[in-house]
């Protein structure tokens, strides 16, 4: 990925879906934690798209999908759920 | 000062079950009714609630409110407020299915009626035998609950503002509550909310210990407002734990692992239960086990660098069982304590759970002090205290209190705010110029405190001083530790100084809050010297004068903590219900 790729995604769009990443669940929370610490700043613009998507979901599907309790048949959300899976 | 103020007939701080709830009748009525909220509403943290809701439906066989009044008033081990109990019991049929009729998809019978499960607690015929009592959506009743009212609410046109913080509450010279002061997240823009009515509904403080269930947005923010603007908090000792969390996450660990043969080991691998419970060792009731992780612990038996856990050791059983028995435990285990259990024990400890104190209210939702109303001014939801749950909550009755007190208190602010001239009366500044400072000394503070320390000594202090099993030394010592943390918290700093979506404004903001809520509890629970529900002392005798430690003839009495001197007051328990006879005092035994 180029460095210019990586400058679309605007500050202030990483801000606010930085607290979106609050969730109603502690499971989430803490999740969501450390993929924020191991993997927020290096996003690219169509995983950060992805993330925001997920985080979109009801927290108890969200939840599901990252406890491998579900899955998801759309190959854009493929990397981040496998990314939140890991981390 | 110089703050825009937008004007309603009524304000709610808090878009969970009880805000939601109580913004419907407002904006049913033809109020204008503004709710504000950290989170979009549906991941408020209601949304975490699986176990159901109570309501004698007696679906599924014989059931009646008086019943359940008499379980609940049990389960509060008598500190509950037996007229608050009665209006609740009484209400939840009406509420559980006027929430039906809102569109919640209630688990069913074959007839069509709303299925009931056993819960633990739940009994008929005074105490006689078990009773099907709870109803639920699946394993998703709190979220099924906030979409229904959410989407009941967008239709009856009650104004969101998602993404606000409510700073500080607004009350004028005679201590009339005018509204909020309150900050956008996203531009850091602060505003004054002006209301004839102000309702609280900002949910639990889980967050003041290291190991909590609740999830990071319960931080007390409504407690903090209150206790800064002068009203005390009732009963803040009393909070509800689960013996076995992940040490350090708080995620929980079933107790049915227990059942299937967990053993719980000491930092020497010894099977510690055996000394305090010789014959039912591990499977002991909630209580004992807890208070003999906690001893061990205390006694420097405890695991890890710090001490501070112990272990949860399945590494014995079958793999297959643990697979097919215990499923979920292995994940939870690799995932939020970074052992596989199959191989290595678990390290766990007593986790908080509910927060049975708050805002002081009566069960219209009006707030109380002194024997006296506090005009303008409603608490309901985890963030008040009605009290119902007294010194100890039965399980599922909390989504019930977040609907019928919920509701109530917009019974009552309607009639309140129909009471009031039409014209709003003229703003009192000083508590709007407190809530400005408080954001001011964050933009200007360059040096201090970090928030994260504070706040994890905080956590570590509350954990370690005022758990699930609590020592007089420790107590003591707590309380003045508590103090100097909050001297770390007045020093607090960030270092971001930005407008746009600050979070590390909000979280600082968030401790403020937290540390009150700490104090709170850590002072209370050393003033009172006896056990009861879940405050419960090594020190309090076991007599045949206080069963348990509980000591009726000096502690059957509520406590109210104010901040300003860290002052205790209490007053009496309401033992009078309603309609019915009390519910007369006796030991608590199941
Ligand atoms: C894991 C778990 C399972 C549970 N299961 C059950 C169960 O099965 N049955 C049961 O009866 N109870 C259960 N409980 C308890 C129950 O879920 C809670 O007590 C209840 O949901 C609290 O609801 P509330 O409306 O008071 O607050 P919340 O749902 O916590 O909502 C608080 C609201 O206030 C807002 N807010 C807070 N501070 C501010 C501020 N400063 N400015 C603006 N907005 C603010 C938040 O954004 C949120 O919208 C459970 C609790 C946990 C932790």
């Amino acid at each position: 990925m180029s460095d210019s790729a990586r400058a679309e995604i605007s500050e202030v769009e990483k801000k606010r879906q930085r607290w979106r990443s609050r969730r109603g669940l502690l499971e989430l929370d803490l999740v969501i934690t450390r993929f924020l610490a191991q993997h927020y700043d290096a996003l690219t613009p169509d995983q950060f798209a992805a993330y925001v998507e997920l985080l979109d979901w009801p927290d108890n599907d969200l939840l599901d999908l990252v406890n491998e309790k579900c899955d998801v048949d759309a190959p854009h959300l493929a990397e981040i759920v496998a990314m939140l899976r890991r981390v | 000062m110089s703050v825009p103020v937008r004007h309603f007939d009524a304000v709610i701080v808090g878009a969970g079950g009880a805000g939601m709830r109580a913004a419907l009748q407002l904006s049913e009525a033809g109020l204008k009714t503004a709710v504000l909220s950290k989170v979009f509403p549906t991941r408020s943290h209601t949304v975490a609630a699986q176990g159901g809701v109570s309501a004698s439906l007696g679906n599924s066989e014989a059931d009646h409110w008086h019943w359940h009044m008499y379980d609940t008033v049990k389960g509060s081990d008598w500190l509950g407020d037996q007229d608050a109990i009665e209006f609740m019991c009484r209400e939840a049929p009406n509420v559980v299915v006027e929430l039906e009729h809102f569109g919640m998809p209630f688990d069913r019978n074959e007839d069509g009626t709303i299925y009931q499960r056993p819960f633990g607690g739940h009994m008929s015929n005074f105490g006689e035998k078990p009773v099907r009592r709870a109803c639920a959506a699946a394993d998703r009743t709190g979220h099924a609950m906030l979409h229904a009212l959410y989407q009941r609410n967008v239709r009856a046109n009650t104004h969101f503002f998602v993404e606000w913080m409510a700073l500080d509450l607004v009350r004028d010279s005679e201590g009339r509550v005018q509204g909020v002061v309150a900050m956008e997240m996203e531009t850091s823009e602060i505003y004054v909310f002006q209301a004839k009515a102000t309702l609280f509904a900002t949910g639990g403080a889980g967050r003041i210990y290291s190991s909590s269930t609740n999830a990071f947005i319960n931080t007390g923010d409504g407690l903090g407002m209150a206790a800064r603007a002068g009203i005390p908090l009732e009963d803040m000792e009393f909070w509800q734990f689960h013996p076995t969390g992940v040490a350090g996450a708080g995620v929980l660990i079933t107790e049915g692992v227990r059942g299937e043969g967990g053993i719980l080991r000491n930092a020497q691998g010894e099977r510690f239960m055996e000394r305090y419970a010789p014959n039912a060792k591990d499977l002991a009731s909630r209580d004992v086990v807890s208070r003999a992780m906690v001893t061990e612990i205390n006694e420097g038996r405890g695991c890890g660098p710090a001490k501070d856990h112990v272990l949860l050791d399945i590494t014995h059983l079958d793999p297959n069982v643990i697979m097919s028995k215990l499923p979920g435990i292995r994940e939870i285990s690799i995932k939020f304590a970074g052992v596989d259990p199959i191989k290595a024990p678990i390290p766990v400890v007593p986790t908080c759970h509910y927060q049975m104190g708050g805002i002081p209210t009566n069960y219209k939702g009006e707030v109380v002090v002194e024997d006296k109303v506090v005009e303008g001014f409603y608490a309901a939801g985890e963030c008040a205290c009605a009290s119902v749950h007294g010194a100890n909550r039965l399980g599922t009755n909390s989504l019930l209190d977040l609907l019928v007190f919920g509701k109530s208190s917009g019974n009552t602010m309607i009639d309140y705010i129909k009471s009031q001239p039409k014209s709003l009366p003229e703003l009192a500044t000083a508590d709007v110029d407190r809530a400005l400072a408080r954001v001011a000394r964050f933009d200007n503070q360059t040096s201090g405190v970090e928030v994260d320390a504070a706040r994890s000594a905080m956590q570590r202090t509350m954990q370690a001083h005022c758990g699930v099993f609590r020592f007089k030394d420790m107590l003591q010592q707590g309380v003045t530790k508590i103090l100097e943390v909050e001297e770390m918290v007045k020093k607090t700093f960030i270092h971001d100084k930005s407008k746009v979506w600050n979070t590390a404004r909000v979280e600082a903001l968030e401790l403020e809050n937290l540390i009150e809520v700490a104090k709170a509890t850590m002072i209370s629970a050393n003033n009172r010297t006896e056990s009861r529900g879940a405050h419960v002392r090594d020190d309090a005798p076991d007599t045949a004068e206080t069963p348990n430690g509980r000591d009726d003839k000096n502690w059957l009495k509520h406590t109210l903590w104010y901040r300003d001197d860290n002052r205790l007051e209490y007053k009496p328990v309401n033992l009078k219900p309603l309609t019915v006879e009390t519910i007369a005092l006796k030991t608590r035994s199941y």
